[in-house]
C-alpha cells in the first residue's frame, strides 16, 4: 500500500491535488485566481497533446485549431442557437473527435516535419474558415459566449471556476497516466523508439496513432469549449498558428513524455507573460530567450531534467550510505 | 491566354520566387542538419529592414544591400553557434522550439532596434509598369523574377562544381560518410546557417519595394516558404524553387477565379492532398526507415 | 532615441514596482494618486494603434502631473500591452482591477480585446472609456462603456456621402481579412442602400499578402464599377495602392481612416495621389479655419506630440487623449473618484472639444459624435487636403 503511494504515478497525483488545494491561500484576489484557471485550461490541453507529441511521438502544429473549434462550436451553438451548454459541449467534443478520427488517418501517415507541415495546415484552415464565416462566427472581431450553466446552477466567478478546473486538471493527468501504463501506452512507447520495429512484433501502428491524435483533439476540444464559456468571449486569436506554437512550446519547455512536465510547462508559460507585463518592448525578446535557453541546458524539457539530477544525486548518496556501511 | 490570366500568372509567378528563396534557405540548412529553421522567415525580415536603415543614413543602394545580406548573413551564424551547435544532439522537436524562439528573439531585437513601423524601399529601377499581352507587371517584379534565376543558376553551380559544395552535399546525404571522408561536418552546418541567412536577406530585400517591410514580415513569409518547401519535398533545391512557384500561382489563382477570401486554405488544401498521395512531397527522396 | 524609449520602459517598470512596494509598506498617504489603468495593443499587429496610443497618454499624465494634478491629487498610469489579443486584454482588465485597483479604465486598441473585456467592467462597475472604432461597443448601450474614436459606420456614411455628391453608385469593395477591415466592410454594405449605393464587387486580402494585383484585375473586369473602396490599414492599403495604379485602373479610390496617417502616403509613394478618405480633423489641424471649434484643441496636441516624440502624428494617439480628457474632465466634475459619480459625470459630457469631434454624450448615446467628427480629405502633392 505504501509502496503504491509511493509510485510516481499515485505520489504525482497527490502532490498535483494538493498543490491545487493549498494554491488558494497565495490567491490574493480574483485576478491570481483567472491566471490559475487559465494554467489549468492550458495544462488540460498539454496533457492531451503531450500523449501525441511526447509518447506517440507524432508532432502537432496545429491543436490551437481542435482547441478553436472546441470554443467555437461551445459558443455558436449555446450562445446563437441558444443550447444547453453541458448538450453544445459534448456535441461539440463528438464532432471534433469525429473531425480527427477522419483526418488523422491520412495525416498520421506523414513522417517527420511532413506532418508538421500537415497540421499547421489543417490548423491554418481551420482559423481560415472561421475567420471567414463571421456570420456564425464573428468573424476576427470574436463572439460573445453565454456562462456555463447545468440545469439552474450557473458557473460564474473565478473562485467556482478554479475548482471546477483543478477537479478536471486532476481528472486528465488521472486518464493519461491510466493511457501511459496501459498496453496502449506501451505499445505507444515502442512506436516512438522504432516504428518499423513495433510493427514487426506485431503492434498496429496506424490504430494506436490515430487514438492518440483523437484523445488528444477531444482533449483540447474541452479546454476550448470550457475556456470559451469561462472568459465569455472567444476570438480567431485562440486558433492562430502562433497558439498551436505556444501549445507546442509548453509541452516540449515542461518535458516530452512526462505529464506533470505538460502541466509544468503550461504554469510556467502561462505566467511568464504575466511576469514581463511591465517590460512590454522586452517581453518578446525574453520569451524567445527563455525558450532557447531552456532547450539548451534541459533540453529534455524541465521537469525530466530535473528529476534526473534528482535521481542521480539520491543514487550518489545511497552509495555514499552503502560505501559507509 | 486572356489578358487576365497573363496577370495572374505573373503576379504568381513573383509572389513565388520569393517563397523559392524563403524555401531554398529551408532546405539548405535541412540538408546540412536536417533541422528546420523557423527563424528563416526572420533573416526575410533582417534583409529589408537592414537595407532601410541603412538607406536611411545615406549609404547608396549599391553598398547598403550587400552590408544588409552580410548582417543577415552574421545573424545566421551567430544563430548557428550560439542556439543550434549547442543543441545539436537534441530531438527533433527541442530543435524546432529552439529555432521558433530564436525567431521571437530576433522579433523581439528587431522591435527594439528598429521600431514597429512599416517601411517602404525605393525600387532599384522606377515604378512605372510594364505591360505584357495585356497584363502589367512592375520592373521590380522583374528583378525579382531575375535575381531568383541567378541565385538557382549560382546555387546549381555551387553545389554541382565546387568543393565546398560538394562537400555540402555529401553532407546532407550521409553525415558519417562525409565526416569519414574529412569533410568538416560541423563547419558545413555553420556556413549552411550562413549561406541561408544570406538568401533570406535577399529575398526581403527584393521584395520590400513592393510589399513595405516591418519588424514582423517574416512570420507569414517564413510560414509561406516552409509550405513551398515541404510541397516541393524537403532538401530538394529544384523541389524548393517548384514549390514556391506553385504555391504562389495556385494562391493567385485561387484569388482570381475562386475566392479571395479562402485563397490561402485553397493553397494549404492542395499541399495536403499532394503529401497524401507523395507523402515526401514533389521531389522529396523516397526511401525506407531505418529500423 | 531607441534607446530612450528603452530607458522609459525600463524606468517605468521600476516606477511601478517601486510604487507597489510603497503602497504596500508605507502608510496609506495623505493623498492617494488617481490611477488610470490602459491595456493597450502596444505590440502586435494592431501596434499602430496601440504605441501612439500609449505615447499620448504617457504624455499627457506627465504633464497633467506637472500642472498639480487634478483635484490636487496625482495621476498614475497603469499600463499594460495586450498585443492585440482578446484574452490578454481580458486578464490585464482583471489585473487592472482586482490587482491594481484603478479608479477608471482607458483603453482597448481593437474591437476585439474590447469587446472581451466589457462584460468583467460591467461586472465590477468601473468607468471603461474603450479606444476601438466598431458599433457594437457603444451599441446597445452599456452603463459603464464608453467609446472615443469615430465608428466605422460613420466612415462608411461619409464616403457614401461623398460618392453621393459625385454622382457614383456602383462601387467594388477590397477589404482585409483583419478585424477592423471586416467591421468595416459589413457596417459598409449595411447602410450601403440607405445612399444608393450598391456593391457589385467584394474582395478580400490576407495579412501579409505580399500583392493583391489578382483582387484588383477582378475589380477592373467586373462591369459598371465607377469606384473602388478600400478598408483596412497597415501594409495592406498601401500595396493595394500601388497595386491600384499597377493594373492601370482610373475609377475614384477611397480609403477608410484606418490609413489616418503620414505613414500610408509614404508607403504608397506616389501612388496615393487623389485618394480620398474620412478622417478626423487632426490630419489638416493647421490648415483649418481659425474658427473652427476643433481647431485650437488639435493644433496644440499635434505640436505637443511631435515635438515631444519627434514622429509624426496620427489620429489613433488623438483617441486616447480624448478617453484621458474625457476621463480627467468627469473626475473634476464628479469632485472625486467615486465610480458611479464618474460614470454618471461621462455619461452628462456636452460640448467636450475633443481631438475626435465635439462629444455630446447622452444616456442613449455613449459614443457622442455625429457625422461632424469625419473630414473627407483628399491626398494631394503628397499631403492632405480638405475636400470643400
Amino acid at each position: 500500500m505504501l509502496a503504491h503511494l509511493a509510485s510516481p504515478r499515485t505520489g504525482g497525483l497527490l502532490a498535483l491535488a494538493a498543490v491545487i488545494a493549498l494554491l488558494p491561500l497565495v490567491l490574493r484576489n480574483s485576478y491570481f485566481y483567472d491566471v490559475a484557471v487559465l494554467v489549468g485550461l492550458n495544462a488540460i490541453v498539454c496533457i492531451g497533446l503531450n500523449l501525441l507529441i511526447g509518447y506517440a511521438g507524432q508532432i502537432s502544429l496545429g491543436h490551437a485549431g481542435f482547441f478553436g473549434l472546441g470554443a467555437y462550436g461551445s459558443a455558436i451553438l449555446a450562445s446563437r442557437y441558444g443550447w444547453p451548454p453541458l448538450a453544445a459541449l459534448l456535441a461539440t467534443t463528438f464532432a471534433v473527435a469525429l473531425l480527427a478520427f477522419i483526418v488523422g488517418r491520412p495525416i498520421l501517415r506523414l513522417r517527420g516535419h511532413y506532418l508538421a507541415m500537415a497540421t499547421l495546415g489543417l490548423g491554418v484552415i481551420i482559423f481560415m474558415v472561421i475567420s471567414t464565416e463571421d456570420k456564425f462566427t464573428g468573424g476576427p472581431d470574436g463572439i460573445s459566449v453565454v456562462p456555463f450553466r447545468i440545469g439552474g446552477f450557473v458557473l460564474q466567478g473565478e473562485r467556482i471556476w478554479y475548482w471546477v478546473v483543478g477537479a478536471l486538471l486532476l481528472v486528465a493527468v488521472w486518464l493519461a497516466l491510466n493511457l501511459i501504463e496501459s498496453p496502449t501506452g506501451r505499445a505507444l512507447r515502442a512506436l516512438h523508439s522504432s516504428e518499423v520495429g513495433a510493427e514487426v512484433v506485431g503492434i498496429n501502428a496506424a490504430e494506436h496513432k490515430l487514438m492518440v491524435f483523437v484523445i488528444s483533439a477531444v482533449f483540447a476540444s474541452v479546454a476550448g469549449s470550457l475556456g470559451a464559456h469561462y472568459s465569455g468571449f472567444v476570438t480567431p486569436a485562440k486558433v492562430a498558428f502562433l497558439h498551436s506554437i505556444e501549445l507546442v512550446t509548453m509541452v516540449v519547455f515542461g518535458g516530452l513524455a512526462s505529464t506533470f512536465g505538460a502541466v509544468v510547462g503550461a504554469a510556467v508559460l502561462t505566467t511568464l507573460p504575466q511576469l514581463l507585463a511591465t517590460f512590454e518592448d522586452y517581453e518578446m525578446m525574453v520569451f524567445g530567450a527563455v525558450m532557447i535557453g531552456t532547450m539548451i541546458f534541459l533540453p529534455r524539457g524541465v521537469v525530466p531534467s530535473l528529476a534526473r539530477l534528482f535521481r542521480s544525486h539520491r543514487s550518489a548518496d545511497a552509495d555514499n550510505k552503502a560505501n559507509k556501511a | 491566354m486572356s489578358p487576365q490570366f497573363v496577370q495572374y500568372l505573373l503576379t504568381g509567378l513573383t509572389v513565388g520566387a520569393i517563397y523559392a528563396l524563403v524555401a531554398l534557405g529551408f532546405s539548405i540548412i535541412f540538408n546540412a542538419s536536417h533541422v528546420i529553421n523557423f527563424a528563416q522567415g526572420e533573416f526575410v525580415m533582417i534583409g529589408g529592414m537592414a537595407t532601410v536603415s541603412l538607406v536611411a543614413v545615406g549609404l547608396p543602394y549599391l553598398l547598403a544591400i550587400p552590408l544588409a545580406i552580410a548582417t543577415a548573413a552574421l545573424v545566421g551564424l551567430a544563430l548557428e553557434k550560439f542556439a543550434v551547435e549547442p543543441a545539436r544532439d537534441a530531438s527533433v522537436v527541442t530543435l524546432i522550439i529552439i529555432t521558433i524562439g530564436a525567431s521571437m528573439f530576433l522579433r523581439g531585437l528587431a522591435m527594439l532596434v528598429w521600431d514597429k513601423n512599416l517601411h517602404a524601399l525605393k525600387p532599384i529601377t522606377g515604378d512605372k509598369p510594364i505591360a505584357i499581352a495585356g497584363a502589367t507587371i512592375l520592373p521590380q517584379s522583374v528583378w525579382v523574377l531575375g535575381v531568383t534565376l541567378a541565385i538557382v543558376v549560382a546555387l546549381s553551380w555551387f553545389f554541382g562544381r565546387t568543393l565546398l559544395g560538394k562537400a555540402m552535399l555529401a553532407t546532407s546525404h550521409n553525415r558519417l560518410a562525409a565526416q569519414l571522408v574529412g569533410i568538416n561536418v560541423r563547419m558545413v552546418l555553420f556556413l549552411s546557417f550562413g549561406l541561408s541567412a544570406a538568401l533570406g536577406a535577399i529575398a526581403g530585400i527584393l521584395i520590400a519595394p513592393i510589399t513595405t517591410t516591418s519588424y514582423d514580415v517574416g512570420v507569414m513569409l517564413g510560414l509561406k516558404g516552409f509550405a513551398a518547401a515541404i510541397l516541393g519535398g524537403l532538401g530538394s533545391g529544384i523541389g524548393a524553387v517548384i514549390g514556391g512557384l506553385v504555391l504562389g500561382i495556385v494562391e493567385t489563382m485561387s484569388a482570381g477565379y475562386l475566392s479571395s477570401a479562402y485563397k490561402d486554405a485553397i493553397a494549404f488544401v492542395i499541399i495536403l492532398v499532394v503529401l497524401f498521395f507523395l507523402p515526401s512531397g514533389l521531389f522529396g527522396k523516397r526511401g525506407g526507415e531505418r529500423v | 532615441m531607441k534607446s530612450t524609449l528603452a530607458k522609459n520602459s525600463f524606468k517605468r517598470g521600476f516606477a511601478a514596482a517601486a510604487a507597489a512596494f510603497a503602497l504596500i509598506s508605507g502608510p496609506a498617504l495623505a493623498q492617494e494618486p488617481i490611477k488610470i489603468g490602459a491595456f493597450l495593443s502596444v505590440t502586435g499587429p494592431a501596434s499602430f494603434l496601440g504605441d501612439p496610443e500609449q505615447k499620448t497618454l504617457e504624455l499627457y499624465v506627465d504633464k497633467i502631473n506637472a500642472a498639480g494634478g487634478v483635484l490636487g491629487r496625482k495621476l498614475k498610469l497603469v499600463s499594460y500591452d495586450s498585443a492585440g489579443d482578446a484574452e490578454k486584454a481580458r486578464t490585464f482588465a482583471k489585473r487592472l482591477i482586482d490587482q491594481d485597483k484603478v479608479d477608471v479604465i482607458v483603453g482597448g486598441s481593437t474591437t476585439g480585446e474590447t469587446m472581451a473585456v466589457i462584460p468583467l467592467v460591467e461586472a465590477a462597475q468601473i468607468p471603461f472609456i474603450s479606444l476601438a472604432g466598431a458599433v457594437v461597443i457603444t451599441e446597445p448601450v452599456k452603463k459603464w462603456v464608453f467609446k472615443t474614436p469615430q465608428s466605422d459606420r460613420m466612415a462608411c456614411e461619409k464616403i457614401f456621402v461623398d460618392m453621393q455628391s459625385r454622382k457614383l453608385s456602383k462601387i467594388a469593395l477590397i477589404s482585409g481579412n483583419g478585424a477592423f477591415d471586416k467591421s468595416m466592410r459589413a457596417q459598409c454594405m449595411d447602410v450601403a442602400k440607405n445612399y444608393g449605393i450598391q456593391i457589385v464587387a467584394d474582395e478580400t486580402y490576407g495579412a501579409g499578402d505580399t500583392d493583391m494585383t489578382a483582387q484588383l484585375t477582378k475589380i477592373k473586369n467586373t462591369a459598371g464599377v465607377q469606384a473602388v473602396l478600400n478598408a483596412g490599414f497597415g501594409a495592406g492599403p498601401a500595396i493595394v495602392t500601388k497595386n491600384y495604379r499597377q493594373v492601370g485602373i482610373t475609377l475614384p479610390f477611397y480609403q477608410s481612416h484606418g490609413v489616418a496617417s503620414k505613414e500610408y502616403i509614404k508607403l504608397s509613394g506616389g501612388a496615393a495621389e487623389g485618394v480620398r478618405l474620412p478622417a478626423g480633423a487632426l490630419l489638416v489641424a493647421d490648415g483649418l479655419p481659425a474658427n473652427d471649434p476643433q481647431r485650437a484643441v488639435l493644433v496644440a496636441y499635434k505640436h505637443e506630440y511631435e515635438s515631444h516624440y519627434k514622429s509624426d502624428v496620427a489620429t489613433f494617439g488623438g483617441h486616447a487623449w480624448d478617453g484621458l480628457m474625457l476621463a480627467v474632465d468627469a473626475i473634476k466634475k464628479a469632485g472625486g473618484t467615486d465610480k458611479a459619480k464618474v460614470r454618471d459625470a461621462i455619461e452628462a459630457t456636452h460640448g467636450f472639444v475633443g481631438i475626435d469631434g465635439v462629444f455630446n454624450m447622452s444616456p442613449t448615446d455613449h459614443m457622442g459624435l455625429n457625422l461632424s467628427a469625419f473630414r473627407m480629405l483628399e491626398i494631394k502633392g503628397g499631403d492632405w487636403t480638405l475636400v470643400k
